[in-house]
């Protein structure tokens, strides 16, 4: 089966459900077209799952020391 | 033990825990909320931005859930309706403190139109694990959620943070799936304009310059 081509705006409006696992088979078999031949799509693609990746670990979103205590003293007096 | 065995055993202590809560057990409480904790106090920090209000919010949330967990009907995880809670009560902060007057809460209900453009393709290959750590590397990455509008920094906290899926987002934020993944797309497309070109290009991939190309 030929694989339609696409345009960069619309790996673009899909490159996060891509990331995902929502775009559906067809959109992604589109996409992964793209890649192949596109670099700066590529690029775009890479630096999305970098941020994830980044973010993923949560260290910006970590507890203050002590939060699980303070809270726990909370409810305790509740 | 499969997946849907260990899923079954905790929905029952789940549940269990619940009952014991609503008979007075306050400990079995605690113990419901623990595993929640930090979840509960990412979600305060996604809309507040400030570590100390995000404490307040989470304890206030967490004794909210207290009074109401009679109300818990179990339709949705008890995680999930604790940071439902919490996101309300840190919204309402939000509109009661004058410390964030200027940042409207009706941006909530409104999504930008038209498409996302790269602001240039930067090329940034796989993250070297040794240099995730790098100090400059984490204070580019907290301005940058900084930058974010509030709207796409929940969604992107609730989603690539705490994993929560697509249907749980939605349903914690008062937003439609397809919301979500429209915020999600363009929180993750500005956070990478933010952070692709790097500092000076050195953390992504060793080279000391980075491509920079503009389509138009």
């Amino acid at each position: 089966m030929k694989v339609i081509e696409i345009s960069c705006l619309e790996v673009w409006r899909e490159i996060s459900n891509f990331l995902d696992g929502e775009a559906d088979p067809e959109m992604r078999a589109r996409m992964e077209a793209h890649f192949k031949v596109c670099a700066h799509c590529t690029a775009i693609l890479d630096g999305t799952k970098n941020v994830v990746k980044l973010v993923g670990d949560g260290v910006e979103y970590q507890m203050p020391e002590g939060f699980s205590k303070r809270l726990y003293d909370k409810l305790k007096a509740k | 033990m499969s997946t849907r065995t260990a899923k079954a055993n905790f929905d029952t202590t789940e549940s269990e825990l619940i009952q014991r809560v609503c008979q007075g057990d306050k400990e079995a409480f605690y113990r419901l909320v623990q595993p929640c904790e930090r979840g509960v106090f990412a979600a305060a920090m996604s809309i507040l931005n400030n570590p100390a209000d995000a404490e307040e919010v989470a304890q206030e949330a967490v004794l909210k859930a207290f009074s109401a967990l009679p109300r818990f009907r179990g339709e949705a995880k008890f995680s999930t309706w604790l940071i439902q809670i919490t996101i309300n009560e840190a919204r309402l902060k939000l509109r009661k403190d004058r410390k964030y007057l200027y940042q409207s809460v009706d941006e909530q209900q409104t999504d930008e139109q038209g498409d996302y453009f790269p602001k240039d393709y930067a090329d940034w290959r796989e993250i070297p694990s040794e240099t995730l750590h790098r100090k400059e590397l984490r204070e580019a990455l907290k301005r940058a959620l900084n930058s974010l509008p509030t709207k796409y920094r929940e969604v992107l906290i609730l989603r690539d943070v705490q994993h929560l899926s697509i249907q749980e987002t939605a349903q914690v934020l008062g937003i439609t799936e397809g919301s979500v993944k429209t915020r999600l797309l363009r929180a993750r497309l500005q956070m990478r304009d933010a952070l692709a070109p790097g500092i000076d290009g050195s953390w992504s991939s060793g080279k000391q310059e980075y491509e920079k190309v503009r389509p138009w």
